[in-house]
C-alpha cells in the first residue's frame, strides 16, 4: 500500500475514534480472537436465523438451490417415462401439463439465476478480499424470500394447484378464462418472489464488486469471475422488472378483472410475450455468464498461465450483457411480426455469437499455450467448450427465421437450449463446485469420483440430448404428453429416456460425492489448486471475518505476483464490524465503513412478505392488509438502534 | 384460394371462403387443397394462443385470438401431410392433429362439390333409427349436419363426416370401433376434450354409429 | 422448536388439503350417478318412508371445484342460456344474479330446474344435455348468483364485459321464495 493511501485510513483514524482497538497488532493469535468474536455468528438456532455472513448465506442458497434442482430432476425423470413410448400411461396430461411447467419454471427461476448468485455471494466478497458482502442484511432477507417462494410453489404443486401453463406462461391459456382455480397465479407469484429475491442480490452484488475492492484492485486488475457477476448483476437489474411487471398485469387480469391481455376489451395478447421474453432472452445470458466467469477464473489454475485475452474477454462479457437485450423477438418470429423486424433480429441473434466466439478462442488459446492438468474442474471445462460450441451452432441456426419456422416449439429447441444450459451453464457449474468446495467446506472432493460423474454426465448428456435434434426435425413438438405409434418417433424417444437416467445417474453421483466429500474428504489446505485469485489467500473454510488483515492487490494475479506474502493494508477497528471502502476505478482506500451486525428482521420482513404475496394470490385487500406488518417489520429492521451500527 | 382457419381448444375448424355465401364450406381437421395453386390461410382463434405447422408444407404461424395471420403456400405434390399444432394450448395439446390432403384440381373441385351438398336422408331403416337418435340425443347440441334441424356450431361440422381420414382432431382413424368408443367415452381418450361422455344404450348406439358412418 | 415447526407446517397441510379436491381437473364424469331423476330427493321432507340420496352431496362437489365452474361458464353460452338469461341479468328469462329464485336457489334445485325445463318458457334439457354437465351449468348459475366462495369462483373471460367477473361478487346467500322479478311476473 503506498503511504498516501495509508495516510488516508490514518487521518480518518485520528479525526474520529482515535484509541479505538484496531488490527494492526502484530499478536495474530490474539486477532483471531477478537475478530472471531466481532464477525462470529452466535450457535444455535437462534444464530442460525438472524446470520448475515455471506458465507452462511452462500452455502445454504446453493444447497437450496440444488434442492430445487434435484426436484425438477425428478420432475424431468417422471416425463422421460411417460414419453419413452407412444401413449404412454404413467401420466395423464393434467400431471404432464404440472410437471413440465414445474421443471422449466424450477430450473429457470429457482435454480439456474438463483446458483449462479448464491455462488457468487459465497465467493465474490472474497474475491474482493473483503470482509463481508455490501448489505449482508438484505442478502439474508434475499434468502428468505427465495426459499418461502420455492417452497410455495412447490406446496402447491404437491396439493395439486400446481402451475400448469408451462414456464413462460403465455396468455390466454394463462389468462383468467382459460386457466380456471389458482394455479396459474402460483406460478406469476412465485415469478414475483424469485424477482425480489435476485434483484436484491443483484444489489448486493454490484455496490460490493464497486465499492469494495481490496485497495489496490483497479478495474483492469478485477478477475474475470468479478466481471462476468458484474455484468449479471446490471442485466438482472434491467430485465427482471419487466417479467415482473408482465406477472403483476396478469395477476391483476386474473383477480381483480383488468384488461391487459384482453383482446375484446383492447388489450393485446402479443404483450405478454414481448413483457416476457425481454425478460426471457437476457435472463438465457443471466445464467451462462456467470458461467463464462467461472470458466475464466478456473483456467489458469489448471493451465498454469494467466488467461489468454483478458481484455478480450471482459469486452466480450460487456457487449454480451448489451447485446442480449436486443434478441427477444427470435422467441417470436412465428407470431407474424413485421418482416423488417424480423430481420434486424435475426441480425442481432447472430452478432451475440461473435463475442461468445471470442471467449471460446480465448480459453481455447488458454489451455492450448497453458499446460493443463485435467483434475475434474478442467474435465468439465473442456465438456463445456464441446457442448457449448454445438448448442452455439444450434442456436444460429434458429435465428434465422425461415428455419426457425420449422423448427420453433419443436424437440429441436429442446435439444439446442439444453446443450446451452446444461452444456454452458450446468457443466462450468459442477467444474466450479469442484473447485471451490474445499473453500466452501475445507475438504476436498473425491476426484475417482468426480471423473466418474464427469463422464457419465458428459456421454449421458450428449445421448440423450443429441437425438431430440432429430426427433424435431422428424416433426416432434414440444409440450405433448403423448403421441401415436404411427409417428415412428417410439424408438428414439425410449434411447432418449434410457440416456435420461444416465444424466440422473451421474447427478446422483454428484450428490453422494458431496455428501460423502462432506465427511470424508481429504482436508484442504488454503490453496490446493494453486490458483491466483484472493479468496485462495484465507484458510479453507475462510474464519468469520474472511481475511486477519486486508490484502493489498499489486497484480492481476495477486496471489502468483506475491507468492511469498501479500502486502495488507490495517487500520480497521476489531471491536466492531468494519471493511474499507475503496474508489470505484482505482480502488484507492477511501473509507473504512461499519457492517451491520446479525439481526432477526431480514426474516421477519421475508415473512410478512410472503404473507402479502400469497394473500394477494386470493384478494387484492391483502395488498392493503399485508403491507401493515411488513412495514412494521421494515420500520424495526431500519430502526436506529442507538449503537455503533448506526453508523452504516 | 383463401380458407379460413380457426384454432379451437382442441381442433381445427376451416371455412372456404366464397362470394357465393351458398357455397361458403365449413368442415374440419382435414383441409383440402388443389395441387399446383397458391393457398392462402387466414389464422384466428376463438380461445387461446395456437400454431399451425405442417412439417413438409410450410413452417409454423400462431393463431392468435384478437389477431389475424396468414400463411401463404403451395403443394405441389398430391398427397396427404399431417400437421400438428405447436404453440402449448392446454391438456389436449397433444391430440391436436389435422391433414392437408392435397389433390389434383378437378379431384379437388370434386371433393368441394361433394361437400357442400347436405347430408342425404338415410334410406336404411337402421340408419333412419341412427338420424332419429342423433336428432334427440346430446349431440346436437354441438354438432350440426346439414340437412337435418342439427345446428350446432360450437363442435365440428358432421356433414360429411365419414370422409374425412380421423376423429378427434387426428386422433382415431375413422371406424366404426372408434366412433363407438369415442361417442360413449371421449375422455379416456383425450382427456379434458370439450366432448362431454354420452351414455346412450348399445342398440341406439349401434343405429347411431351407422347413421355416422353413412355421411359420405 | 423443530416439533413446533414441524406441527405448523402439519397444520398448514391439513388446512391447505382442500385445494387438492377444488383444482382437481375431474374429466371423466364416472363417479357422477347415471341420469335417474327419481332417486334424487330435492329435500329431506317426503311423504312415505324410502329414502333417497339427497342431491346435495352431488352438487356439492360441483360448486365447490374451479373448474366444473369455468366448464359451466363455458356452457353457459355454448348451450345458450344466455339468448334468454343474458349475462345473468335476465330478459326474457329471470335473472340469475340476483338473490330472487323462483325455483329455489340451491345447486340441487337449479339443476332440477334445467333438467325439468320450468313453465313459461325453459325448456327441459333431460336428454339435451348430459348430467354432468348440467351440474357444471348449474354450479356456474350458483356462481353468478354469489353463492360461492370467491377463490372458486370463475374470472373474467375475454370477451366484451358487461359487469364484473364472479370473482368479484361478495358471497350472498340466497333467499328462497324471494320476490318474484318483474320477468316472471309477465311471462311472455
Amino acid at each position: 500500500m503506498s503511504v498516501t493511501e495509508s495516510d488516508r485510513l490514518k487521518e480518518q483514524e485520528e479525526r474520529e475514534d482515535a484509541g479505538a482497538p484496531r488490527d494492526s497488532t502484530a499478536d495474530e493469535a490474539e486477532l483471531h480472537r477478537v475478530l472471531s468474536e466481532t464477525w462470529g455468528t452466535k450457535p444455535g438456532f437462534w444464530g442460525w436465523i438472524t446470520t448475515v455472513d455471506h458465507k452462511l448465506i452462500g452455502r445454504r442458497y446453493i444447497a437450496t438451490t440444488f434442492f430445487f434442482l434435484f426436484l425438477a430432476g425428478l420432475a424431468a425423470m417422471v416425463m422421460r417415462a411417460q414419453l419413452a413410448q407412444p401413449e404412454g400411461q404413467v401420466v395423464g396430461p393434467d400431471l404432464y401439463n404440472q410437471l413440465f411447467t414445474m421443471h422449466g419454471t424450477t430450473m429457470m427461476f429457482l435454480f439456474a439465476v438463483s446458483v449462479m448468485e448464491a455462488v457468487a455471494v459465497f465467493i465474490i466478497p472474497l474475491v474482493m478480499g473483503t470482509r463481508n458482502i455490501a448489505f449482508p442484511r438484505l442478502n439474508a432477507f434475499s434468502y428468505w424470500v427465495f426459499l418461502f417462494g420455492g417452497v410455495m410453489v412447490w406446496g402447491a404443486f404437491f396439493l395439486n394447484i400446481g402451475p400448469d401453463v408451462g414456464w413462460f406462461a403465455y396468455v390466454p391459456l394463462s389468462g383468467p378464462e382459460f386457466s380456471p382455480g389458482k394455479r396459474a397465479d402460483f406460478w406469476a407469484q412465485m415469478i414475483t418472489f424469485t424477482e425480489v429475491a435476485a434483484l436484491a442480490v443483484a444489489v448486493e452484488l454490484i455496490v460490493t464488486i464497486l465499492k469494495q475492492r481490496a485497495p489496490g484492485m483497479t478495474l483492469d486488475r478485477i478477475p474475470l469471475f468479478a466481471w462476468a457477476m458484474l455484468v449479471t448483476a446490471f442485466m438482472v437489474m434491467f430485465a427482471m422488472p419487466s417479467v415482473m411487471v408482465g406477472s403483476s398485469m396478469l395477476i391483476m387480469d386474473r383477480l381483480v378483472g383488468t384488461h391487459f391481455f384482453n383482446p375484446a376489451e383492447g388489450g393485446d395478447v402479443l404483450l405478454w410475450q414481448h413483457l416476457f421474453w425481454f425478460f426471457g432472452h437476457p435472463e438465457v445470458y443471466i445464467i451462462f455468464v456467470p458461467a463464462s466467469g467461472m470458466i475464466s477464473v478456473m483456467l489458469p489454475a489448471f493451465t498454469r498461465r494467466p488467461v489468454f485475452g483478458h481484455l478480450a474477454l471482459v469486452l466480450s462479457v460487456i457487449s454480451i450483457g448489451i447485446l442480449s437485450f436486443g434478441l427477444w423477438v427470435h422467441h417470436m418470429f412465428v407470431t407474424a411480426l413485421p418482416q423488417l423486424g424480423e430481420s434486424f433480429f435475426t441480425a442481432s441473434s447472430m452478432l451475440i455469437a461473435i463475442p461468445n466466439g471470442i471467449q471460446i478462442f480465448c480459453w481455447v488459446a488458454t489451455i492450448v499455450s497453458g499446460k493443463p492438468r485435467y483434475a475434474t474442474p478442467m474435465l468439465f471445462i473442456i465438456g463445456f467448450i464441446i457442448t457449448f460450441v454445438i448448442g452455439g451452432l444450434t442456436g444460429v441456426m434458429v435465428a434465422s427465421v425461415p428455419l426457425d419456422t420449422q423448427v420453433h416449439d419443436s424437440y429441436f429447441v429442446v435439444a439446442h437450449f439444453h446443450y446451452v444450459l446444461i452444456g454452458g451453464a450446468v457443466f462450468p457449474l459442477l467444474g466450479a463446485v469442484y473447485y471451490w468446495f474445499p473453500k466452501f467446506t475445507g475438504r476436498m472432493m473425491s476426484e475417482r469420483l468426480g471423473r466418474w460423474n464427469f463422464w457419465l454426465a458428459f456421454l449421458g448428456f450428449n445421448a440423450a440430448f443429441f437425438p431430440m435434434h432429430l426427433l424435431g426435425l422428424w416433426g416432434m413438438p414440444r409440450r405433448i404428453y403423448t403421441y401415436q405409434p404411427e409417428l415412428n418417433w417410439g424408438d428414439m424417444n425410449l434411447f432418449v429416456s434410457l440416456a435420461a437416467v444416465v444424466v440422473f445417474a451421474s447427478f446422483a453421483l454428484f450428490l453422494w460425492n458431496v455428501l460423502y466429500s462432506l465427511r470424508h474428504g481429504e482436508p484442504a489446505g488454503d490453496n490446493p489448486w494453486d490458483a491466483d485469485t484472493l479468496e485462495w489467500a484465507t484458510s479453507s473454510p475462510p474464519p468469520a471475518y474472511n481475511f486477519a488483515h486486508i490484502p493489498v492487490v499489486t497484480a492481476r494475479e495477486p496471489l502468483w505476483a506475491e507468492r511469498r506474502a501479500l502486502p495488507v493494508a490495517v487500520g480497521l477497528r476489531t471491536d466492531m464490524r468494519e471493511l474499507v471502502i475503496t474508489s470505484v476505478t482505482e480502488a484507492r482506500p477511501e473509507l473504512r465503513e461499519s457492517s451491520p451486525d446479525p439481526s432477526i428482521w431480514p426474516l421477519i420482513s421475508a415473512i410478512a412478505l410472503t404473507g402479502l404475496f400469497i394473500g394477494s394470490i386470493f384478494t387484492p385487500w391483502a395488498v392493503v392488509y399485508g403491507s401493515i406488518p411488513l412495514t412494521i417489520a421494515l420500520t424495526a429492521w431500519f430502526w436506529p438502534k442507538g449503537d455503533k451500527e448506526d453508523e452504516a | 384460394m383463401t380458407l379460413q382457419v380457426t384454432g379451437h381448444q382442441w381442433w381445427w375448424e376451416i371455412t372456404y371462403q366464397d362470394p357465393s355465401p351458398e357455397r361458403v364450406l365449413r368442415t374440419a381437421n382435414e383441409i383440402h387443397i388443389p395441387t399446383g395453386r397458391p393457398v392462402r390461410l387466414v389464422l384466428n382463434s376463438t380461445d387461446v394462443i395456437h400454431s399451425m405447422w405442417v412439417p413438409n408444407l410450410f413452417g409454423k404461424r400462431d393463431l392468435l385470438p384478437g389477431l389475424q395471420t396468414v400463411i401463404d403456400f403451395q403443394a405441389d405434390k398430391p398427397g396427404v401431410y399431417r400437421g400438428q399444432c405447436a404453440e402449448f394450448c392446454g391438456l389436449q395439446h397433444a391430440r391436436m392433429g389435422f391433414l392437408v390432403v392435397a389433390e389434383p384440381p378437378e379431384a379437388f373441385d370434386a371433393w368441394r362439390l361433394a361437400q357442400l351438398r347436405a347430408a342425404e336422408a338415410p334410406k336404411e331403416p337402421e340408419r333412419q333409427r341412427g338420424e332419429q337418435v342423433f336428432l334427440r340425443s346430446s349431440c346436437i347440441m354441438c354438432h350440426q349436419v346439414r340437412g337435418t334441424p342439427s345446428a350446432g356450431r360450437v363442435g365440428p361440422e358432421l356433414t360429411h363426416l365419414a370422409t374425412r381420414q380421423f376423429i378427434a382432431a387426428g386422433t382415431l382413424p375413422m371406424n366404426r370401433g372408434n366412433l363407438a368408443g369415442w361417442i360413449t367415452d371421449p375422455q379416456s381418450i383425450k382427456p379434458g376434450a370439450n366432448m362431454p361422455m354420452t351414455q346412450i344404450p348399445p342398440r341406439d348406439l349401434q343405429d347411431l354409429v351407422s347413421y355416422l358412418e353413412g355421411l359420405r | 422448536m423443530m416439533r413446533a415447526v414441524l406441527l405448523a407446517l402439519a397444520a398448514v397441510a391439513v388446512l391447505a388439503l382442500p385445494s387438492c379436491k377444488r383444482e382437481k381437473r375431474e374429466t371423466r364424469a364416472s363417479t357422477v350417478p347415471a341420469e335417474q331423476p327419481r332417486q334424487l330427493a330435492l329435500s329431506t321432507n317426503h311423504a312415505g318412508s324410502a329414502q333417497a340420496p339427497p342431491m346435495e352431496s352431488a352438487g356439492k362437489r360441483y360448486e365447490e371445484s374451479a373448474y366444473q365452474i369455468t366448464e359451466g361458464k363455458r356452457l353457459y353460452t355454448w348451450f345458450n342460456c344466455n339468448g334468454c338469461h343474458a349475462n345473468g341479468g335476465g330478459d326474457s328469462g329471470p335473472p340469475l344474479m340476483d338473490d330472487k329464485w323462483i325455483y329455489g336457489g340451491e345447486i340441487q334445485n337449479i339443476y332440477a330446474t334445467i333438467q325439468q325445463g320450468r313453465p313459461n318458457g325453459m325448456p327441459s334439457f333431460r336428454g339435451r344435455i348430459p348430467d354432468h354437465q348440467i351440474w357444471q351449468v348449474s354450479a356456474y348459475v350458483r356462481s353468478m348468483g354469489r353463492n360461492v366462495r370467491m377463490d372458486i369462483a370463475p374470472s373474467r373471460n375475454d370477451d366484451m364485459h358487461p359487469r364484473a367477473s364472479e370473482n368479484r361478487l361478495p358471497l350472498a346467500p340466497p333467499v328462497a321464495g324471494g320476490s318474484t322479478p318483474p320477468s316472471a311476473q309477465h311471462p311472455q
